[in-house]
């Protein structure tokens, strides 16, 4: 019962079920083949796939700290997006574990991150964190769509039986359950702030700790992961209220996205700083290996990706949109979804770099043969994984948002 | 030699050297089966009861090679001119009669000596059975100087065996761990190939088997210049590391795992010295336990023109250089 509402509503679907589509030949590739086909190898042992992780895993944490203004601060001007950014939030961790689960070298052995966790790592701490995040998640969107559930229960349709499923028999809306269900949803998003900063941050972390990579090897790592994180998340979040909140087209949604717009000018102004803080100061040649990988992001073969990419069209058209056209809810949607789209550069900017400075000089010209370069550019299998993991992560949202009642307007009043 | 087929027409080998290296595996367990069974005979009971029950395999065992065979290498007489090879085996055989963790295998490189042959590149290779992608012991290069006046130098980099390892830490499913003998090993089927430790190394020594084979893109079988037969004979045969047999199958170990030299640890505890030791034309690499002060690499790591490769990183590496 997919509602089509409009032309571009219908792009979007269109987008996500093709570059679904096309994205199962990558899929298929990293199945059958293992890691053949894949451009990382021994010296760039993480490439496309890892950036793309953190990328979602970061738009993740952003879109869930929004969710939490409205559950945990009760923030009335969001109220309307808390659903939506839950959702928004799922659907974007499931990507990014989907990518990083293809990532490993033996899918069949993830469950040992659970099970035979070394403490020791903070990939370990950092397994554990996102599975609670990830419990957390689940429990607060059904928390926070428990009372639009039971009437859309009453529905007939897919919709009505997806709904009439998820609540468990149990159809009871009597304002003391509707209280329970809020009181639950501000405790657990209180949880849930510091468990989305502790998770991206360990995330981040699992970068900043390795000190034989001066490029990551900074206590601001984590920090920049985190700010990186609330503002791609917040931006996509933007994006997305902007062309679906419940109330759009009202007074009330454009003062949102106005508020939302001047959010995410402060957010990118903090995040420029931190930055501009680690580049110059890396760049001040103290460590050589760390200012070579700056080097190499400003002015190495992959430049534009720097320059054009994130600062162009990441920083300086959107603050230029948000600075003169903040008032213009086409505007605001324009610049969040191209601050979201080009924070994939400063993932990959994060990742590559720190890999491309060879750690041992002699090492570049010792044995060449496939994997042993410090060469890289993702494979076309590579690429497909990705556009498949993304459209995954949208059709997630496409379907929640048409088969859930996300878009109900009426338990939001209940809850904030 | 002989050759089994599958059914994806590859021919797996089945050589001569691997029948023996199996059978002194078996003859290794069937001489503890002996000596334990010898052991439970000695009692009073057993004495009468055994020899009536297991009567077929006493007889058996009794002309049973392994029974007599040496447990290493039979060396000659120290002389004072021997191949510093013998001497060094001397030292590994030495040390392996010690409980394990009183060994501390060490390895010094003279990089005077060291002519940039990449013997020991390939020759470790060769031993691991490594494919395409995978090598334990590259050679660096570095030119010193401006023309006309210009030298090389060469730096062969095994793994360190960090003393404090900092891939070890990395690994979030305990597959890596430093041994007692100071060996950092892997577990190939505890390893879910997330490749963090990769990063975390400081020298590059651990590389990812991203299931590459040399053959990939040469002309397929029957077209080829060279015998594919003999190319897949090496890139089908099983590797022995850590002692484990570990044949190369699609998806499976040590495919999709992260590897790296580990001291030949499957020769050293037969008495032999590492691949890389033993095949270095220049005798430019020495091996042995550094617990031992009468071993070779002892008396080495003694000298003034010691060090170590990025000795600022606190990795405390167990691979000394002399310069």
């Amino acid at each position: 019962m997919a509602q089509v509402r409009n032309k571009r509503e219908g792009l979007f679907w269109f987008l996500a079920i093709a570059c679904f589509a096309i994205g199962l030949i990558g899929i298929y590739d990293r199945l059958v083949h293992g890691h053949v086909n894949a451009n990382y190898g021994s010296y760039i042992p993480w490439g496309l796939w890892v950036a793309a992780y953190i990328y979602m895993i970061g738009l993740s944490a952003g879109a869930f700290v929004m969710s939490s203004l409205v559950y945990v601060f009760k923030v009335k001007a969001f109220k309307k997006i808390g659903k939506l950014s839950l959702l928004v939030a799922l659907a974007t961790l499931v990507g990014a574990l989907v990518t990083i689960w293809m990532d490993l070298g033996h899918m069949g052995r993830a469950w040992r991150l659970m099970l035979k966790t070394n403490f020791m790592s903070v990939m370990g701490w950092m397994v554990w964190l996102y599975s609670a995040y990830f419990i957390l998640l689940i429990i607060e969107l059904w928390l926070a769509m428990r009372s639009d559930l039971v009437r859309c229960s009453q529905e007939s349709g897919l919709r009505g039986k997806i709904c009439s499923f998820l609540l468990f028999g149990n159809k009871d809306d009597s304002p003391e359950r509707q209280a329970k269900s809020a009181r639950l949803l501000t405790i657990l998003g209180t949880i849930g702030i510091p468990l989305a900063i502790a998770f991206h941050g360990s995330v981040g972390a699992i970068f900043g700790v390795v000190g034989a990579r001066p490029y990551w090897h900074s206590g601001l790592t984590p920090i920049i992961f985190l700010i990186g994180a609330f503002l791609s998340g917040g931006a996509l979040l933007t994006f997305i209220a902007a062309n679906w909140a419940p109330n759009k087209g009202t007074d009330e949604h454009r003062s949102m996205i106005v508020l939302l717009g001047k959010l995410l000018l402060a957010m990118l102004a903090f995040d420029t700083l931190l930055e501009y803080a680690e580049i110059t100061v890396g760049l001040w040649q103290s460590v050589p290996e760390e200012a070579d990988a700056l080097k190499m992001v400003l002015f190495g073969d992959f430049w534009w990706v720097f320059w054009i990419v994130h600062v162009g069209l990441g920083i300086v058209v959107p603050a230029l949109l948000l600075i003169f056209k903040g008032k213009s809810v086409r505007a605001v949607a324009v610049a969040g979804a191209l601050i979201a789209v080009t924070f994939l550069a400063v993932r990959l900017n994060i990742v590559l770099p720190g890999l491309s400075v060879p750690e041992m000089e002699g090492l570049l010209h010792a044995y060449s043969t496939r994997g042993l370069t410090f060469d890289y550019f993702p494979s076309v299998s590579e690429w497909l994984v990705f556009i498949w993991s993304i459209s995954l992560a949208g059709l997630i949202f496409l379907l929640g948002k048409t088969y859930l009642p996300i878009l109900d307007d009426k338990g939001n009043e209940s809850l904030s | 030699m002989v050759y089994h087929e599958d059914e994806n027409g590859y021919v797996s080998p089945e050589s001569d050297e691997m029948e023996e290296t199996r059978t002194e595996v078996e003859q290794a367990a069937t001489f503890d089966r002996a000596k334990f069974l010898k052991k439970l005979g000695s009692t009073v009971f057993a004495s009468l009861l055994v020899p009536a029950v297991f009567k077929d395999q006493f007889s058996a065992k009794a002309n049973d090679p392994a029974d007599t065979a040496p447990e290493f290498p039979i060396l000659p007489e120290p002389t004072e001119d021997e191949d510093i090879l013998v001497r060094m085996m001397r030292d590994v055989q030495r040390a392996m009669k010690k409980p394990v963790d009183q060994r501390r295998w060490s390895m010094v490189i003279d990089l005077r000596k060291c002519v940039g042959c990449h013997s020991c590149t390939i020759s470790c290779a060769a031993e691991n059975k490594l494919p395409d992608g995978v090598i334990y012991r590259p050679v660096m290069e570095e030119e010193i100087g401006t023309y006309p006046h210009v030298s090389k130098r060469f730096i062969p980099r095994p793994c360190m065996q960090c003393d404090e390892p900092p891939c070890v830490d990395a690994c979030p499913v305990n597959a890596t761990w430093m041994r007692k003998d100071g060996i950092v090993e892997i577990d190939y089927k505890q390893c879910i190939g997330c490749r963090y430790c990769i990063t975390a190394c400081p020298y590059g020594s651990r590389v990812f088997d991203s299931g590459f084979s040399y053959m990939d893109g040469l002309p397929s079988k029957g077209e080829a210049y060279l015998s594919p037969e003999g190319a897949i004979v090496y890139e089908k045969a099983p590797a022995y590391e850590y002692g484990k047999k570990m044949p190369r199958e699609d998806h499976q170990s040590p495919i999709g795992n992260v590897r790296k030299c580990h001291f030949c640890l499957h020769r050293i505890e037969k008495g032999l010295l590492p691949q890389c030791t033993v095949s270095c034309i220049g005798r430019a690499t020495y091996f042995g336990d550094a617990n031992d002060p009468e071993s070779l690499v002892s008396e080495l790591i003694g000298k003034p023109n010691i060090m170590v490769l990025k000795e600022e990183m606190g990795t405390k590496p167990k691979v000394y250089y002399l310069v």
